[in-house]
């Protein structure tokens, strides 16, 4: 049967198209998620962008709080 | 909202928080409507069930070209008009387009063992195609090469512009020139000359992946958005620094 003879090749096919989908999504979601940490470290350590309003500071309560 | 609402990036990133996951849920559904058509679909008269590998191929053909249209307008954005997102467009769409190329590539390849009885021909349309993959390759360098992103903007811009060329030259490939590939067979003068029983499924399966791919985009260009601002960031703590 050529039909069964060429179904290692539609397989194939079907593998690849589905390695390069999912490989697409994992490096966007990936590279998302770095994106976000690398701006979360940033933010924790003071430095944000002008238009970013300024974090309120603690109030005296909560710093006590907090200590 | 208007589309020039979207030129400014925080706009953009809110617009694309909003859309990437409704376009990515539709894409799933069309992609498993469009499996389910794929494997009920009849085999062909001639090619027997390796028709089935086309449900891939032209997609990926499809969606190699649509990459290269969609950075050669954003080229034009960065050279022309400085528009703010286009070399974010480019340099987003740029690994995407490389990725369905050479899912085109590798499922023709796959197609033509048994059909042709080889891998690959050196001939108009393989080759011009092949070329399409290397210019995204020399792109995807480019942008990683230089460090100023606007500086490797122009320079992207350009190799783009110039790498335009070879659209119409895989479009009209099997028309100029004596090819072992088949000639057009669904976008043509005179409309398709393929059976509704496959030109079905491959037109749900074309669309899934043009969601895809469009979804593809918005995030990345979302990750880029975040990434210059990160290297910005970076940029005034190193001059705050010293």
């Amino acid at each position: 049967m050529a039909g069964a003879a060429h179904t290692g090749f539609i397989i194939a096919a079907y593998a690849a198209g589905f390695i390069v989908i999912i490989g697409l999504c994992a490096w966007v979601m990936l590279d998302y998620r770095a994106q976000r940490r690398n701006l979360a470290d940033l933010e924790r350590r003071g430095v944000t962008r002008r238009s970013t309003p300024p974090r309120p500071e603690p109030t005296q309560q909560q710093a006590k709080e907090k200590a | 909202m208007a589309i020039a609402d979207l030129a400014n990036p925080t706009r953009f990133l809110a617009f694309a928080n909003r859309t990437i996951p409704w376009l990515g849920g539709l894409a799933v559904v069309a992609f498993a409507f469009g499996i389910n058509q794929a494997i009920v679909a009849p085999d062909d008269y001639q090619q027997g069930a390796t028709v089935k590998i086309m449900f891939l191929h032209v997609p990926g053909a499809w969606l190699g070209m649509l990459g290269w249209g969609v950075m050669t307008i954003a080229a034009l954005g960065t050279l022309v008009w400085r528009h703010p997102l286009a070399d974010v467009a480019a340099k987003a769409t740029a690994p995407i387009g490389a990725a369905f190329t050479l899912m085109c590539l590798v499922t023709g390849s796959l197609w033509g063992r048994p059909m042709w009885g080889t891998y690959w021909v050196w001939d108009a349309r393989l080759t011009s195609v092949l070329l399409l993959f290397l210019l995204y390759l020399g792109v995807i360098a480019l942008w990683r090469t230089v460090e100023d992103p606007s500086r490797a903007a122009r320079a992207a811009a350009i190799l783009t512009l110039v790498g335009a060329i070879d659209l119409p030259i895989i479009k009209f490939s099997v028309e100029w020139w004596n090819t072992l590939h088949q000639p057009a067979s669904v976008f043509r003068m005179g409309g398709p000359t393929i059976d509704a029983s496959i030109l079905i499924p491959l037109s749900i399966m074309t669309i899934a992946f043009t969601l895809t791919f469009a979804t593809l985009v918005l995030a990345a260009m979302r990750n880029e958005i975040l990434r210059r601002r990160v290297r910005t960031l970076r940029l005034m703590q190193a001059s705050a620094a010293s």
